[in-house]
């Protein structure tokens, strides 16, 4: 395979309006607002509400253990289920997933377990998962650094004919630093099997969209590196849906990187650290809250007579169950040792490393930790 | 050519020929290729020109630019997406150009290619190799001539080495590439066109290892990269006033050789160690403070530090002043007591 490619630029601005597929009352969209893409089927439709509610749960409970102390921190996705569930549903297993720290529910999606995922937030490990089982990468905390590892992966991918796709995720703040650019531009010029997901959550922290940008959206972005760029209504995990696997299609057989805009908000605050009402309005929230995007396929599924009484208590049932053993595996305290600090390191071994580590164990022998034990240990 | 330097006995070895740094760097990086289809090189200007210092010379001709391209110029962008090519089992070798212009790559090597491996508990390795040709004395314009060894060699989780000659050049590029850690190889460009004859390939110590380039039993002199030959002129002009100067090439400057530096200095119970970085907070404060913690009693002198001076690197014409000379070496030498 030749990296020459062809020079065919894309040099149409997405829609200013985001495109959406179903509308805030749950009604399906007609005409020029779909932008052409199609409502995806009922099963699907009825999986991806099934996915969103156990992960809101998650979230929710998630965020209350937070407060009570168990986790160090934890940046909530409340609010964000159609970009995060809608996104990552439309890769395959064999596709990779390069998270922010803000999308554990991506990583719910993937099948990772909770204890897992929260391994980080809980302050066990910087990371708790097998990247390569569940073929995502550890949560990425530098804004827009991981955006050039899905870059290089799905290149490298290429290079070995595999067909693979890497989805990385990108907030609106984070497509303000130099990485974001680099990542968008060697992926276009490289013609990378990479899908680029903006969530538009309208706030860095406490700073605002108007201080990232004066671009009209975040999508139009794309243009200027010769890339697709899709506008989308954040809260409707139908267009999410559609969007994004088309995108990966795209990406999968040969099409090069596609930047999609998810227009939604961060109804949490930005961690447990933060305090969000020194900085938005409350009614700005409520807002939100009224455009919520469980609500919104829910509205469209009973309408179409698609989800029965039975299915929402089952469903419910499982997102109960789900929560039940995050907090189960969250109120017990994990056996650490404090000696791993140095087997990681590095793959070849180290003399001053093993120094360190026998000073530490001795240390420990000597009961330098004693009014740790069970904190560590 | 280093003195433990020898021909490997499984590859059949060329008859040598006299070859530059630059030169072996090109043959290492052709010989990987051409061993392991996962060796994939890329960076700015790498292709077509074969790299501003010729080091990929004529590699494009032969593997094709699927195996070795010319990327955009950004150098996050080179180090953040062979990240990426080596969690995928590719292994990335990449080119900074100069020392100065990896600084934009700055977060993606500490923060990433320093951390992933423990960030994962060894569940993702990153074999990649951060080629940056380093230091002083080509008579380069501002931004041109940084010594930025310290920034790596203080980060955990790198590994950073620096050859000084032609067949360790070779040797530790080929050993760099087969490592399954990240490794950050400097290349000292004045050090680029120095010849010796090799035959290759050529395998010389681990490059993990410091070694003892030329015996001596009064003083150790430290040096890496550009500043072994100014060691070892320093060791032939104080020959001839009948002092015996032993001169320990660290090569590895991330992990550090404790056990063959400290072997050297209790022997010769003086040490001093030389570099072109500015000496505040630089590569020699750690030497000088490693080899007083471990041998202070066999120590007759304090550890001395010969570097640049604490200043940026000075323009192209004024270059000489900055960088340590045998002559200076010599007389911080003479600034001991040497009766006691």
């Amino acid at each position: 395979m030749s990296l020459n490619v062809e020079h065919a630029s894309v040099r149409t601005l997405p829609s200013e309006k985001p495109l959406r597929l179903l509308d805030n009352a749950g009604h399906a969209v007609t005409g020029a607002a779909t932008g052409g893409f199609g409502l995806p089927n009922t099963e699907t439709l009825l999986e991806l509400y099934r996915k969103m509610v156990v992960a809101r749960r998650f979230d929710v409970q998630v965020t209350a253990l937070t407060k009570q102390g168990r986790l160090a921190t934890y940046p909530s996705a409340y609010g964000q289920e159609a970009c995060e569930i809608g996104a990552t549903a439309a890769l395959t297993a064999q596709d990779w997933l390069f998270p922010t720290y803000r999308d554990s529910i991506a990583l719910l999606t993937r099948g990772i377990e909770p204890a897992d995922i929260l391994q980080s937030f809980r302050g066990d490990w910087h990371n708790g998962y097998d990247q390569n089982a569940h073929r995502t990468a550890a949560q990425a905390t530098p804004l827009a650094t991981q955006a050039l590892h899905a870059v290089g992966l799905s290149h490298a991918a290429r290079l070995r004919h595999d067909s693979i796709v890497a989805l990385t995720f990108l907030g609106d703040g984070a497509t303000s630093e130099g990485d974001a650019h680099e990542a968008f531009n060697f992926a276009a010029v490289w013609q990378t099997p990479t899908v680029f997901v903006v969530q538009n959550n309208q706030f860095a922290i406490s700073v605002p969209l108007e201080r990232q940008t004066r671009a009209a959206t975040l999508a139009d972005k794309a243009v200027g590196y010769g890339m697709p760029g899709y506008h989308v209504d954040g809260n409707d995990i139908a267009a999410m849906y559609a969007v994004t696997s088309a995108a990966v299609e795209r990406a999968r057989s040969g099409g090069g990187p596609t930047l999609i805009e998810g227009v939604t908000y961060r109804i949490e605050a930005h961690t447990n650290s933060d305090d969000p009402t020194r900085y938005r309005a409350a009614r700005d929230v409520e807002h939100w809250k009224r455009r919520d995007p469980i609500e919104r396929l829910e509205k469209f599924l009973v309408s179409e007579g698609a989800l029965t009484e039975a299915m929402r208590t089952e469903i419910t049932d499982a997102a109960e169950a789900l929560a039940a053993r995050t907090r189960d595996v969250m109120t017990t305290e994990a056996e650490l040792d404090p000696l791993e600090l140095f087997d990681h390191v590095y793959g070849r071994e180290r003399a001053a490393l093993v120094e360190q580590r026998a000073a530490l164990e001795a240390e420990i022998a000597a009961g330098a930790f004693a009014s740790h034990e069970g904190a560590a240990r | 050519m280093t003195a433990t330097a020898t021909s490997s006995p499984a590859a059949e070895a060329s008859a040598p020929t006299q070859l530059t740094m630059a030169g072996a760097l090109n043959a290492a990086l052709r010989d990987a290729m051409a061993a392991d289809d996962r060796v994939i090189v890329y960076g700015e200007d790498v292709g077509p020109l074969g790299g501003v210092f010729r080091v990929t010379d004529g590699l494009q001709a032969e593997f094709g630019d699927h195996r070795i391209w010319d990327s955009p110029l950004a150098e996050s962008g080179i180090i953040g997406t062979a990240v990426g090519m080596a969690m995928y089992g590719m292994r990335p070798v990449v080119e900074m150009q100069f020392d100065a212009f990896s600084y934009p790559a700055f977060e993606q090597m500490v923060s990433h290619v320093a951390k992933m491996r423990n960030r994962t508990k060894g569940r993702v390795t990153l074999p990649m190799v951060v080629r940056i040709p380093c230091a002083g004395a080509i008579g380069g314009v501002e931004h041109h001539s940084d010594s930025s060894e310290s920034y790596w060699a203080s980060t955990p989780g790198l590994t950073v080495v620096m050859p000084s000659n032609p067949a360790d050049a070779y040797s530790m590029l080929r050993e760099a590439i087969e490592s399954d850690d990240p490794v950050v190889f400097m290349e000292p460009k004045s050090r680029y066109w120095s010849k010796a004859p090799l035959a290759l390939p050529v395998t010389t110590a681990p490059m993990d290892r410091a070694e003892v380039v030329r015996e001596g039993t009064d003083v150790t002199l430290i040096g890496y990269g550009p500043t072994v030959r100014t060691a070892l002129e320093a060791a032939d002009a104080a020959a001839a006033e009948g002092l015996s100067i032993e001169v320990v090439d660290l090569r590895s400057l991330s992990p550090f050789d404790d056990a063959t530096v400290s072997a050297s200095v209790r022997k010769t119970s003086r040490a001093a160690v030389i570099h072109e970085a500015a000496q505040f907070g630089g590569y020699g404060a750690e030497v000088a403070a490693r080899v007083t913690e471990r041998n202070f009693h066999h120590l007759a002198a304090p550890v001395l530090r010969i570097a640049g001076f604490d200043i940026p690197f000075p323009s192209p014409k004024l270059e000489e002043y900055h960088l340590p000379t045998a002559d200076r070496v010599l007389a911080a030498l003479d600034t001991w007591e040497w009766d006691a």
